[in-house]
Formats: structure tokens, C-alpha cells, sequence
């Protein structure tokens, strides 16, 4: 449970850490879409060294990233694997039964997974820097225009932070209910598939009602403290882009241009 | 059926760029057929130390022996069902872990998790229910539909039921009435009446001075002070202030007595010691 890295947020005071979040945000997401377009190695090795600029910037260990790497290993591994026998085309490198595997293929598997590993670590530098009542704040800023069409984008950011707010907390909750039904001799381990999908129904079960419970009171505290609706509720936190913002759009520009440039001569 | 902790360490993720190391150096014996009370201020690794009597956590490095069962770091999941056999653990609000459609089903989970026939199962936990003052008819009721308190009881007896030999209390009484908080000491002396080893946390020192034979007393991941309640709380003044803890009601009351010049040979540790000391000591002022 302790070393789930994907969303966690880590304290900090680094360069990135200073950055708006919603900078951060659309640094995020055109990074993501321009990688939708490497093609090359030359366009690969610059969205790495881009990459690698930011981590560095976070002032944080290369380990940490490393470990939120690790649970999608498996997930980064089937692509590859899929990726690998599935891409048709010429020279064939060596046959497995029916199935082919092809130097496109090759070339196409380790793209996918540098593709793959970069999105991840561009996300993680994000959700790393970051608080999540920031990213939902980010969010809710980023989408008021769509107030105008009557999205109701101030609950669903306030909905969206309250349900980041509760992902630590039910880690917590599951921790310890799975704790009380393991002094009881709950195994996951031991017996077929459908014993095994039994013993989780005293953990599930528990953890519902909580989660409701928890729900119910939160639902109280903050009628009690003159909740009406979230639309009209002023922040404490007024997001405000700064100089560094700049820089950091500036930066990605320039990555965003190089790598057009790179696709339009070809290498 | 002694337990023992051997040079025991412990980290919360150790080996990673985030191990939070919480226990360190603990070197404690707890002894067979006594009460022993766990007390220090929040955040002093009590709770995870508790988790360590049956394998929930194991040491970093160091051992941890429970009868005959030696817990190390390298300690297979599966050799830990025969010890929390053994133990019967009850968390910090246990009413959280209720999940069966009754009572009596629910207090049944453990027996049967540990290889009891399912009448036995139910002889065991009717008794673990009496033992923990759940009437009768309420035993095929939903646990949901019960109060808190007794929700508490129901999880206790949950604990009890596959009758271990050894029983362990986080803050048991956190959040009982008077009445409740009365019940569960008596439960402690039953249990320890029946040959049971029991440890429990405490933040309530006249608990601990009414039940408990020993007291460890933790302070920052470190075990300060192991000993007898007369011991331990006849400690200077000034060290309890140190570790951030109480004395028990008699024992400030002493100290006020003593502030205003009436001094006491030693500090009592109950309300009828300071009355037969007072008698004693000061008869004839």
C-alpha cells in the first residue's frame, strides 16, 4: 500500500513544485499529444531530454520515479509484447509458430515503450509536484468556459478534489480493515478462485459502509458550515500565472518547435 | 507462551527513498499469564509495535518469538496463520470490521477461517458473546442494527472467538461510557483470571493501574521504561512531564497534597491506597 507512487504527492519546494498548476497541467498535456506524434529517434531523444530537464527540476530523486514506474511494468510489457508480434511488414527477424516478429516490429515495440514511459513520467512529475486540491482548482480554472454551456464545472472540480481528498484516506481504511480480517484468518491466498473471491467480500463490505458513513458526515460538516452550491464559493488560494510560467511555457514551445522541426526534415 | 522481541527494527517501506523508520532497538520479554499495558504519547509506535505480536508487520531486522513461533523478515505469509491463531487482536475501533449478515455469523468468521467444524464454530462464539455481555437476542440481528457499544462488543467477541491464548487491545476503551469502559476491565481481569497473556494500549492511567501487572512505556520508537505500575509510576515528577504522560488520579492527588505539604512515603496508584495511606502516614495530624 506504502509505495504506490501514481498520484502521490510529494512536499517540495523545487522550480516545478512553484509552477501554477495549471501550467503544469497544459505543459502536461501537450507533451502528451506532441509524443502522439514522435515518429523518430532524433523526435524520442528530445522529448527524453525534455523530460529528464523536468525531472531534474523537481529536485527530486531519479528512485522515486523508478518506483512509480513499477507497478505499470506489466501494463508496459504487454503492449510491448503485443506491439512486437502484431506489427506486420518486411525483414522477418524469426517466426514463433504462426506468429511473426518483424524489425518494424522490433522498432515499433521500443517505441511504444519509451512513448509509454515518458507519458508516465510526465504525468508522475505532474501529480508529484503537485497537491491534488491544486490539480482540481488547475481543472476547474481551465474548464470555466464551459459554464457558458451550463457544465456545472465548479461541482464537478469540488467533487473531483473531494475524491482525491478520500483516496489516501480509504487506502488507510482498506489497510486496516485488511489488518482486523487477517488477525481473523483471512487468507487471499490459499483455496480455488472462488474461495479467494470470497475472502474479499469481508473487506469490501466493511469498506462500503465506511466510505458511506464518511460521506454522510462530510455531507453534514459542510452544511453546517453554510454549504449552498460550489459555483459561488470564493478560493483561498487564487491561482496566479508568475514569471516562472513563462519560462516554463517558453520552454515547451521551444520543445514544441524543434519537434516540428524535427518532423518536417525528416530525420 | 511467552513473547519476546529481539533487537527488533522497523520501517515503513524500508529499502525505498521513503522509509519512515518508526521502531527502534526494541528489546522487551512479556511475560505468560499477566496483563501488560502499553502506554505514550501519540505517535510513539505502540500501534505498530502491537502489530508485530502477530505478524501484521514483521521486523526489519530483528526477531520477534511468540511461543514457540519466531517472526523475522523473512517470515512467509503462510507461517503466520498458525500464530494469529494464537492471537486475538483487537484494533482501535474494531466495529469497523463487522461485515456478516448477523451477529453470530460474523463472530464466527475467525473459528472458521482457523479450521473449526462449523458447530463448533458456534459453541465458540455463543461463549465469546457471553463472555462479552451481547444478549442472546440479538445474536441474529444485522450487526448494522446495533449501537456502537454494542457493535464494539460484537467485534470483540470476533477477536475472542477462536480462543486464543494470547489477546491484544488497541485502546479498547477509546470512546466507551463509563459503564462500558467498567465492563471492559473486568473482561481484562477475566481473561487474565482464565490464564490468558493480554497486552493493550492505554491512554487512561487509572486502566492501567487497575488491571495491568506490567507497563512499557514508549517514547519516540524507543521502549523508555518496562516494569511493574508501582515502579513505573513512582518515577520523578519531572519524567512524566518528559514522555509527555499522566499519573493516575491517586498520583495527582498526591502531588497536589505534596505541592501544599503533605508528603507520602510513595505514590499511590489507587484511590483506596491513597485513603489507607493518608490514614497511616498522617493519623494523627
Amino acid at each position: 500500500m506504502n509505495n504506490i507512487m501514481i498520484g502521490r504527492f510529494v512536499p517540495g519546494s523545487s522550480w516545478v513544485h512553484r509552477l501554477d498548476p495549471r501550467t503544469k497541467m497544459i505543459v502536461t498535456f501537450v507533451f502528451i499529444f506532441v509524443m502522439l506524434f514522435a515518429s523518430s529517434w532524433a523526435t524520442y531523444a528530445l522529448s527524453a531530454a525534455f523530460v529528464i530537464l523536468a525531472i531534474r527540476l523537481t529536485q527530486q530523486p531519479f528512485k522515486l520515479y523508478w518506483d512509480g514506474l513499477k507497478p505499470i511494468f506489466w501494463l508496459i510489457l504487454f503492449t510491448v509484447v503485443l506491439q512486437l508480434f502484431l506489427t506486420p511488414g518486411t525483414p522477418v527477424v524469426f517466426h514463433v509458430g504462426p506468429l511473426q516478429v518483424t524489425w518494424p516490429g522490433i522498432l515499433n515495440a521500443i517505441y511504444v515503450m519509451i512513448r509509454f514511459t515518458l507519458i508516465i513520467l510526465m504525468s508522475t512529475i505532474m501529480t508529484l509536484s503537485t497537491p491534488p486540491t491544486s490539480i482540481a482548482n488547475a481543472l476547474e480554472s481551465l474548464l470555466a468556459p464551459l459554464n457558458k454551456i451550463h457544465v456545472p464545472v465548479a461541482e464537478l472540480a469540488l467533487m473531483l478534489s473531494i475524491a482525491l481528498r478520500f483516496v489516501p484516506l480509504l487506502m488507510d481504511e482498506t489497510q486496516k480493515i485488511m489488518n482486523a480480517q487477517k488477525s481473523r484468518g483471512m487468507s487471499f491466498s490459499t483455496g480455488g478462485p472462488i474461495k479467494r473471491a470470497r475472502a474479499i467480500v469481508p473487506l469490501l463490505i466493511p469498506l462500503f459502509v465506511g466510505a458511506l458513513q464518511r460521506a454522510l458526515d462530510l455531507a453534514n460538516a459542510m452544511e453546517i458550515r453554510g454549504f449552498k452550491d460550489a459555483a459561488s464559493r470564493t478560493k483561498y488560494r487564487v491561482l496566479l500565472y508568475g514569471r516562472q510560467d513563462v519560462v516554463a511555457f517558453i520552454g515547451t514551445l521551444i520543445f514544441v518547435l524543434i519537434f516540428i522541426g524535427i518532423k518536417i526534415s525528416g530525420v | 507462551m511467552a513473547i519476546t522481541f529481539e533487537q527488533v527494527n522497523f520501517s515503513y517501506g524500508a529499502g525505498t527513498t521513503l522509509a519512515n523508520p518508526i521502531l527502534h532497538d526494541i528489546n522487551i520479554t512479556i511475560a505468560d499469564h499477566q496483563v501488560t499495558a502499553i502506554i505514550g504519547q501519540t505517535g510513539s509506535g505502540k500501534s505498530t509495535l502491537i502489530q508485530h505480536l502477530n505478524g501484521l508487520l514483521k521486523p526489519t531486522t530483528g526477531q520477534v518469538t511468540v511461543d514457540d513461533l519466531i517472526v523475522t523478515n523473512a517470515t512467509k505469509e503462510k507461517q503466520l496463520t498458525k500464530l494469529r491463531a494464537k492471537v486475538g487482536m483487537v484494533f482501535q475501533f474494531p466495529e469497523n470490521q463487522l461485515f456478516a449478515n448477523t451477529v453470530l455469523e460474523d463472530v464466527m468468521y475467525g473459528p472458521l477461517n482457523f479450521g473449526y467444524q462449523t458447530d463448533e464454530a458456534k459453541q465458540s462464539a455463543q461463549s465469546a458473546l457471553k463472555m462479552v455481555n451481547v444478549a442472546e437476542n440479538l445474536w441474529q440481528n444485522s450487526p448494522f442494527e446495533l449501537s456502537g457499544g454494542q457493535m464494539r462488543r460484537v467485534a470483540m467477541a470476533g477477536a475472542l472467538a477462536s480462543n486464543p491464548d494470547i489477546v491484544v487491545m488497541d485502546e479498547p476503551a477509546a470512546g466507551l461510557d463509563p459503564k462500558g469502559q467498567a465492563e471492559l476491565l473486568e473482561l481484562v481481569a477475566n481473561l487474565r483470571q482464565s490464564g490468558k497473556l493480554v497486552v493493550f494500549i492505554s491512554h487512561q492511567m487509572d486502566h492501567v493501574v487497575s488491571v495491568a501487572d506490567q507497563v512499557i512505556v514508549m517514547q519516540d520508537g524507543h521502549v523508555a521504561v518496562q516494569g511493574t505500575p508501582a515502579d513505573v509510576f513512582n518515577r520523578d515528577i519531572d519524567w512524566f512531564k518528559s514522555v509527555n504522560l499522566d499519573l493516575p488520579r491517586a498520583g495527582q492527588f498526591a502531588e497536589q497534597l505534596r505541592a501544599n505539604g503533605v508528603s507520602l512515603s510513595r505514590r499511590p496508584l489507587t484511590l483506596t491506597e491513597l485513603a489507607t495511606m493518608l490514614n497511616e502516614e498522617h493519623k494523627h495530624e
